[in-house]
């Protein structure tokens, strides 16, 4: 037993591990992704980086059933992903422990919507706990596990950005590693053919009222009584919030959040005069309290949108917050691909090209904002390649000519291969741009199926993405380096022009796992001030008045600005006898 | 100290999440409460980024810092300085590596990198302007710019010079100890 500061995910490693899992199986996604990093350090975890969320979640339902306590970790819309086996997982209950944790992110510091897990659990039947501090994320995840066997259910585990991403101090216990429980195969519980579905909905109806029934004793649904007039009931992060903005009122702090503990809710709004509900995202506790005939309030003083504050909360009761000078006029810094970045090449020219792309989820989403301006839609993980079928069955070949479908070798894993085959077999004749980077850029580098390494760096079978998107029906397949520009924009043409499926997979490492050159290039006074160069969008190139610079230290030398120059201006700083110069 | 408010504020890919690792760790060894709150994933690629570190005697509700509560702000670039004074406590301090990193709408010529930033800081109270990337440069790393902060902020903390030192060699690479020990050191006395 020890004290350590934790972040939230590194907690929940540490529950998984002294709660004894033997399974992790995941896909990365902000915030949840360093749950999974954490785990490896745990030797005696099985740990993998799976290529979605659907198989991760089968895999842990595939290592709980046969006896091994086992966890899938998950962003939010992960769980979109996985929802099919869940909500079947969800009837047919367990044998060993298994445990989801899934991560919202309200105010989508990196998310593409604001959804709330919470009507996960409503919804398929599944108790959710929602932890509020890094020691809560360790505590409740052990007692995740207890409970999962206790009720022969799946449990789910809601984090929060704010949870995920922020450090606190946790007591560390000991490791207490369940026995394999034993596999004994029972088709009545574990094959989900309508007649056993129907008994199996039965089942799940009576566990859920049991663990309600207990819930109303459990020890993380507390109760803190201060001042009577207001009662607060929270949960997770917005706790934090409230008893920082509220600390004169009383508290029912619930710890299980579905189903609720709606004795302990009525016993609790009996001792305050006025009861309301502090919850981010959907009035999904305030709504079943009222539906139980209880008066209470929450959201006709607090938005569905983004983050609470403390200070949101002490404005909604009336009460001050702190002085503060007025904010000053800052311009706005947006995330941009990084200096060397191989996706700046490519969406150079499919900006140059006009073309309609049908966009993804990564790094190269950033390809959307100026100057590059070179992204026409983001849905969700693999949609461009679905989307881009869809432009062309709805407005014709010649339009189809003009869209193309930018996907991350990631990405394409994840979602995108059932997208192509889609195309193959219903005669699109589209062109599919894979941006293969070699890593998982965004979430922060995490090896794929095609890196040939696992998630604990040994050697693993790479898929050969060539050979792959043809047996998925490409007709026309090409590999090519994006920073050779002309090679790269005449393959997008002609591919366009092509009446066959083509995929054109846009090879070169992300720069911050290869080691760029480094040494700088500068403009010299054969420079023109076209600005050519800043069309490109590189952090590392800037206006100074009337002059282009290269800041050398932030330039890595990766040679792309020289090859947009129209009057070969740019030159590595060695041969122009300039290194350092220009800060 | 009963309790203690630090924003830290920077660019992404400055090393700011270094510092408050740094941070938390000294905070627990000195027996208080501490929460951070960080900024993983897409703002990391270059966007504006800020770590809340709150430390107090007592338990930490939020592990956010409010406008007007911040008691100190380590601010690793100018115009990040200038985007989040509005958090400073009255009466707060400031600590500012005077350097100017363009974001993408001043480069692109959208918006203009704002002028009165640095004027408006060397005049005000409580505030100190340092050329932490050169101090770094000079230990030999301009990696180095958190460690020179960290030690201009550890003269407000109650932490000593040898606790500071210690959690810095638990926390950095080895090999990079001795680098960051100096930089520490004349962020300290700078």
């Amino acid at each position: 037993m020890s004290k350590e500061i934790m972040l939230g995910n590194e907690a929940f490693a540490r529950g998984a591990w002294e709660a004894g899992v033997r399974v992790i199986s995941s896909y990365p996604g902000t915030p949840s992704t360093e749950i999974t990093e954490a785990a490896v350090k745990y030797d005696d975890i099985y740990v993998e980086w799976a290529p979605n969320e659907k198989v991760a979640v089968e895999t842990a339902v595939g290592a709980g059933v046969s006896g091994g306590r086992s966890m899938a970790c998950m962003k939010h819309v992960g769980l979109n992903v996985a929802a099919d086996p869940f909500f079947t997982a969800a009837a047919t209950g367990v044998n060993a422990g298994t445990v989801l944790v899934v991560a919202d992110d309200n105010g989508c510091h990196s998310s593409q919507n604001e959804q709330d897990t919470r009507f996960y659990a409503r919804s398929a039947g599944v108790p959710m706990l929602e932890p509020s501090s890094s020691q809560e994320c360790k505590d409740f995840l052990k007692m995740a596990f207890d409970m999962s066997e206790k009720y022969d259910t799946v449990m789910l585990v809601r984090s929060h950005t704010r949870i995920s991403h922020s450090r606190g101090i946790v007591e560390t216990g000991e490791q207490k590693k369940p026995e394999l429980k034993d596999y004994v195969k029972n088709t009545a519980k574990f094959v989900a053919l309508p007649a056993a579905a129907v008994k199996l909905h039965i089942a799940q109806e009576q566990r859920l009222k049991d663990f309600q029934a207990d819930s109303e004793s459990f020890d993380i649904n507390k109760i803190t009584v201060n001042s009577k007039k207001i009662g607060i009931i929270t949960a997770g992060i917005c706790y934090n919030y409230a008893v920082e903005a509220l600390p004169e009122a009383s508290f029912l702090k619930l710890g299980s959040v579905y189903p609720l503990p709606m004795r302990k809710i009525k016993e609790f709004a009996g001792m305050v005069d006025e009861l309301y509900v502090i919850e981010e995202g959907q009035p999904f506790i305030e709504e079943q309290i009222r539906a139980a005939g209880i008066d209470v309030s929450g959201k006709d003083r607090f938005t569905i949108q983004g983050e609470y504050s403390a200070n949101m909360i002490r404005k909604a009761f009336g009460k001050p917050v702190a002085d503060h000078e007025e904010a000053n006029d800052a311009p706005i810094r947006p995330p941009v691909l990084c200096a060397g970045c191989p996706h700046r090449a490519l969406f150079h020219i499919l900006h140059k090209l006009k073309k309609t792309v049908t966009g993804d989820i990564g790094c190269y989403t950033l390809g959307t904002l100026p100057p590059t301006s070179a992204m026409d839609t983001c849905l969700c993980m693999g949609g461009s390649i679905g989307m881009a079928h869809g432009f062309e069955k709805a407005r014709g070949k010649e339009f189809g000519k003009n869209v193309v479908a930018v996907i991350g070798d990631s990405t394409f894993f994840h979602s995108g291969i059932t997208g192509l085959i889609n195309m193959s077999y219903n005669k699109t004749a589209g062109t599919v741009l894979i941006l293969d980077n070699r890593t998982t850029g965004m979430t922060g580098h995490q090896d794929n199926p095609c890196t040939g390494k696992d998630i604990r760096g040994n050697e693993a079978p790479a898929v050969d993405i060539p050979a792959l998107v043809k047996a998925c029906g490409a007709q026309s397949v090409r590999e090519l380096d994006p920073f050779d520009l002309e090679e790269m924009e005449k393959a997008i043409r002609e591919e366009c022009e092509k009446d066959v499926l083509s995929v054109i997979i846009s090879k070169r490492p992300c720069a911050l796992i290869v080691k760029q050159p480094g040494i700088p290039y500068v403009i010299t006074d054969k420079c023109r001030k076209c600005k050519k160069c800043m069309e490109i969008g590189c952090p590392a190139i800037e206006t100074r008045g009337d002059e282009v610079v290269i800041v050398p230290e932030r330039c890595v030398g990766c040679g792309l600005c020289p090859k947009v120059c129209p009057f070969g201006a740019i030159e590595k700083s060695a041969a122009a006898g300039a290194v350092k110069e220009g800060r | 100290m009963k309790d203690m408010n630090i924003l830290i504020v920077g660019v992404g890919g400055q090393g700011t999440l270094l510092a408050s690792v740094i941070l938390g760790k000294l905070a627990l060894e000195g027996g208080y409460d501490v929460k951070l709150s960080e900024v993983h994933g897409m703002a990391q690629r270059g966007g504006s980024v800020v770590t809340h570190v709150r430390i107090s005697e007592d338990a930490v509700g939020s592990p956010l810092i409010e406008k007007g509560e911040a008691d100190v702000i380590v601010a690793f670039e100018l115009l990040e300085a200038y985007r989040w004074a509005d958090y400073l406590k009255k009466g707060g301090r400031m600590f500012i590596n005077d350097q100017e990193i363009n974001p993408m709408p001043v480069i692109m010529g959208a918006a203009e990198y704002p002028k009165d930033a640095r004027p408006v800081f060397q005049s005000k109270d409580g505030v100190k302007l340092m050329d932490a990337l050169s101090i770094a440069e000079g230990c030999g790393s301009d990696k180095a710019v958190n460690t020179v902060l960290l030690g201009a902020l550890s003269n407000e903390l109650p932490f000593t010079e040898e606790m500071w030192i210690g959690q810095i060699e638990n926390t950095v690479k080895p090999k990079f100890v001795e680098l960051n020990k100096k930089a520490f050191a004349l962020g300290r006395r700078a």
